[in-house]
C-alpha cells in the first residue's frame, strides 16, 4: 500500500496528503453506506419476522397441487413447487426465444421496406409501425387472443392443410388426427402460445423496424451511390455494403428492444399462457410466501435480461468498426 | 463518485425512515382507530359477480358480500354508506389485505387451513356467510354430462383459487388428463369459455349461477351434478389485529342472530322500543345494546347490532334479496338455512 507520503523532508502532514485524503473519504462514505445497508436489511428482517414472514424456503419442496396446461418438461400436480416454477421459466424462455427471432425477421423486413422504391410498400411499412407502436401491448394481446385466435373454427370445421391443422385448440403439425372431437398431433402449439407470440412479435417488430430504419439512414448516401456506380445491384448493395455499416447503429438499439420483449412476455396472463409469472402467481397465492416468490421472479427476469444484454454487447463488439 | 454517493444520502435516509414507520404497531386495534379517523371502511370485493358484489346501473355496489361491508361500516361508523370499495381479482386479494390496502376482504373467499394459518397466508376468517361447493358448467350442446366426460378436454379456471387445486385433485383421483386454462380475472375466464376455448368452466356453484345470468343465452348452459369440494365463503381480515377481527366476526354473527330472533330491517326500531320498555327481556336488551357493554368490549358503539341490521337487514333478508328468491339467481338456501331449520347458519350466544 502506498498510503503514506514519501518522507521527503517529512514536512507534508497526513491531512494534506493528496493521495491519502481521497482514500479516507472513500472509506468513510463506504462505511456510511454499509451501515445504512445493514440498518435497512436489519429493519426488513425485524419487520418480516414480526409479521411472521421471515424468508424461508422449505415450501419450495412441497407438492404444488396444481396442473400446467403446456410444458416442455414433464409436470403434474404431485411435483414440487420448484418444478412448477422451472416449467414456467422454460415456457417463458420458449416464447422469448421464438419472439426474438420472429421480431427480428419482421422488424428487419419492415425496416428495409421503408427504403423501398415501391411507394405502396413504403406506405404500408409506415402505417404498420405507427399503428402498432402506439397501441398498448396488453390491448393487442387481448385482441389477438379473444378476437382473432378464439374465432378460429374447432373440431371437424378446423382449417386443414396437408400435415397441418389450425383449430381453436391450437396449431397441430405432423399428421393431426381428430380423436373423440379433439385434435391430436405429435407437435402442437396452443392458441395461448400463438396469441402471445404473435402479439410480442408484431409489437416488438414495429420498434425493431424503426431501429433498423435509423441504422440504414445513418449510412451516408454516398455509399449507395458509390456501390451503384461500381455496378452493385440494389439488393447486393443493401446486404454487402449498407447493412454491415448500419449494424453498428442497429445493434445497441436492438439490445433494449430484446430486453423489452423478454420483460413484456410476462403479460402472458392476459391470454391464458402459463409462463413464469402465471406459475409464480398461483404459487404465491397457495403458499402465501410473497417475498420469496417475488425474489425468484425478479431474479429470473433480471438474469434473462442480463444474459440477453451480455450477448448483445458481445455482438456489438464484433460489428464495431475496427480501425487499424 | 463521492458526489453521487452524497447526493444519494438523503434518499437512503428517507428510505430508512419509511422502513421504521411500519414498526410502530399498536397493541389494541390499530385498524379500528385508522378506520375511525379516516371515517371510511375500505372493503375489498370482487365487483363483477352478480348477487355477491356487482356495480348496478345506478353506479352503486350491491350484493351479499357488499352487504357485509355495509353492515360492518354501519356497526363501526354508524353509516352504511361510509365504505370505499376496491375491486380485487383472486390473485391480488390477499396481498391487498396483508398490505393494509383494504381493511376487510369480503370477496367470496374460501376459508382454508393454509389461508388461516400464521405460516400460510395468515388471515383471520369471519363466520362463513355462504356455504358453497365447487361445480362445473358446460354448454348443453357439448354433450358433457359429468366430470368423466371432460377427460382430455380443456377446462377454464381462474388462477390463484382453491378451485384450481380442487380440479387438479379430482382429476387425479379419476386418473383423467385435462388442460387447465388459467386466467387472471373472472372476466377473462368466462370470455374464454364463451369463446369456446374450453369445454367447461369451473368455479363455486353460486358463482357459476351468478355469472350465467349475464350470458347472452343463460338457458344454453348447465351446471354438472358433480360437486368437487366444500367452499365455505367467508369475509377475512389480517391475523395481526385480533380486536378488529373480533369486531367483524361479531358483526356477522349479529346478522345471523338477528334472523334467529326475528329482528328485521323493518322491525328493528320497534324491537328496540320493546326492549327499552320491558326490563325482563334480558337477552334482547343485551343483544340490541340497551343494557350491558358488548359494544364497548368490542370497541364499537353500544348499538352496533341495531346499526348493522338497519343497514343491511338480517342474514336471511340479505340472502333472499341478493342471491335467493328476491334475485335473478334464485338460489335455494340449502346449507345456508338457520341451524333451527337444519342449516349451518349458527351464531354463538351474545352474552
Amino acid at each position: 500500500m502506498v498510503l503514506l507520503p514519501p518522507s521527503a523532508g517529512g514536512v507534508t502532514p497526513w491531512w494534506r496528503n493528496r493521495r491519502l485524503i481521497p482514500w479516507l473519504v472513500q472509506a468513510a462514505v463506504g462505511l456510511v453506506v454499509l451501515v445504512l445497508i445493514a440498518f435497512l436489511v436489519g429493519n426488513l428482517v425485524a419487520n418480516l419476522s414480526a409479521a411472521g414472514l421471515l424468508l424461508s424456503w422449505g415450501w419450495i419442496d412441497n407438492p404444488s397441487g396444481f396442473d400446467i396446461a403446456e410444458t416442455l418438461l414433464p409436470f403434474d400436480a404431485s411435483l414440487p413447487y420448484w418444478r412448477a416454477l422451472l416449467a414456467g421459466l422454460v415456457n417463458t424462455l420458449r416464447v422469448v426465444l421464438a419472439g426474438l427471432i420472429g421480431a427480428t425477421v419482421l422488424g428487419t423486413l419492415v425496416g428495409t421496406a421503408s427504403f423501398s422504391s415501391n411507394g405502396l410498400l413504403r406506405g404500408l411499412a409506415r402505417v404498420y409501425v405507427e399503428v402498432i407502436r402506439n397501441i398498448p401491448l396488453l390491448l393487442q394481446l387481448i385482441f389477438w387472443y379473444f378476437v382473432v385466435f378464439l374465432a378460429l373454427p374447432d373440431g371437424i370445421d378446423a382449417i386443414q392443410l396437408p400435415g397441418l391443422v389450425l383449430a381453436k385448440s391450437g396449431l397441430f403439425l405432423g399428421n393431426p388426427e381428430l380423436v373423440n372431437g379433439v385434435w391430436q398431433a405429435p407437435l402442437r402449439f396452443t392458441v395461448e402460445f400463438g396469441a402471445l407470440l404473435t402479439g410480442l412479435v408484431v409489437y416488438t417488430g414495429a420498434f425493431i423496424a424503426e431501429v433498423v430504419r435509423g441504422g440504414i439512414a445513418s449510412v451516408p448516401r454516398g455509399q449507395w451511390e458509390a456501390a451503384s456506380s461500381l455496378g452493385f445491384a440494389p439488393l447486393l448493395t443493401l446486404s454487402r455494403i449498407v447493412l454491415p455499416q448500419a449494424l453498428r447503429v442497429i445493434v445497441p438499439g436492438l439490445n433494449s428492444q430484446y430486453i423489452s420483449l423478454a420483460k413484456n412476455s410476462s403479460l402472458a396472463v392476459a391470454c391464458g399462457f402459463t409462463d413464469l409469472y402465471s406459475v409464480s402467481e398461483t404459487t404465491l397465492n397457495q403458499t402465501g410466501r410473497a417475498v420469496e416468490v417475488m425474489l425468484i421472479l425478479l431474479g429470473s427476469y433480471l438474469v434473462i435480461d442480463l444474459v440477453i444484454s451480455a450477448l448483445m454487447n458481445g455482438l456489438n463488439g464484433l460489428v464495431q468498426l475496427r480501425e487499424r | 463518485m463521492l458526489r453521487k454517493f452524497v447526493s444519494l444520502l438523503p434518499l437512503i435516509a428517507a428510505l430508512a425512515l419509511v422502513g421504521c414507520a411500519s414498526e410502530e404497531g399498536g397493541i389494541q386495534s390499530q385498524k379500528m382507530a385508522t378506520i375511525k379517523s379516516r371515517g371510511k371502511l375500505i372493503c375489498g370485493v370482487d365487483g363483477k359477480l352478480p348477487g355477491f358484489s356487482f356495480v348496478g346501473p345506478d353506479g352503486n355496489y350491491s350484493g351479499l358480500d357488499v352487504d357485509v361491508c355495509r353492515a360492518t361500516a354501519a356497526a363501526v361508523l354508524g353509516d352504511p354508506n361510509k365504505v370505499d370499495y376496491r375491486d380485487l381479482n383472486s390473485s391480488e386479494r390477499f396481498a391487498a389485505l396483508a398490505s393494509g390496502e383494504v381493511d376487510l376482504l369480503s370477496r367470496n373467499t374460501t376459508y382454508t387451513l393454509s389461508r388461516d394459518a400464521a405460516g400460510g397466508n395468515s388471515l383471520n376468517f369471519a363466520p362463513t356467510v355462504f356455504y358453497d361447493g365447487q361445480g362445473l358448467m358446460a354448454p348443453n350442446a357439448s354433450g358433457v354430462k359429468s366430470l368423466k366426460d371432460l377427460s382430455g378436454k380443456p377446462i377454464c379456471v381462474e388462477s390463484g383459487t382453491t378451485t384450481e387445486l380442487n380440479l387438479a385433485d379430482r382429476m387425479r383421483e379419476i386418473k383423467a388428463t385435462y388442460t387447465p386454462l388459467k386466467f387472471q380475472t373472472g372476466d377473462q375466464t368466462y370470455a374464454a369459455y364463451l369463446g369456446g376455448r374450453c369445454v367447461a368452466v369451473t368455479s363455486d356453484r353460486s358463482q357459476l349461477a351468478a355469472k350465467r345470468t349475464g350470458f347472452p343465452d343463460p338457458a344454453a348452459h348447465s351446471l354438472l351434478p358433480d360437486v368437487l369440494s366444500k367452499e365455505p365463503l367467508s369475509p377475512a381480515t389480517v391475523n395481526a389485529d385480533p380486536a378488529w377481527s373480533d369486531a367483524v366476526r361479531w358483526t356477522v354473527f349479529a346478522l345471523m342472530q338477528a334472523e334467529e330472533l326475528g329482528i328485521t330491517k323493518a322491525n328493528v326500531d320497534a324491537k328496540v322500543a320493546e326492549a327499552r320498555a320491558n326490563a325482563n327481556l334480558a337477552d334482547l336488551r343485551r343483544f340490541l345494546g340497551v343494557e350491558g357493554d358488548f359494544g364497548k368490549q368490542l370497541s364499537m358503539p353500544a348499538d352496533f347490532v341495531v346499526q348493522a341490521v338497519k343497514a343491511a337487514g338480517n342474514y336471511g333478508e340479505i340472502f333472499e334479496r341478493n342471491v335467493g328468491s328476491g334475485s335473478k339467481l334464485k338460489l335455494d338456501r340449502g346449507y345456508n338455512r338457520q341451524w333451527k331449520d337444519g342449516g349451518l347458519i349458527y351464531s354463538p350466544p351474545f352474552r
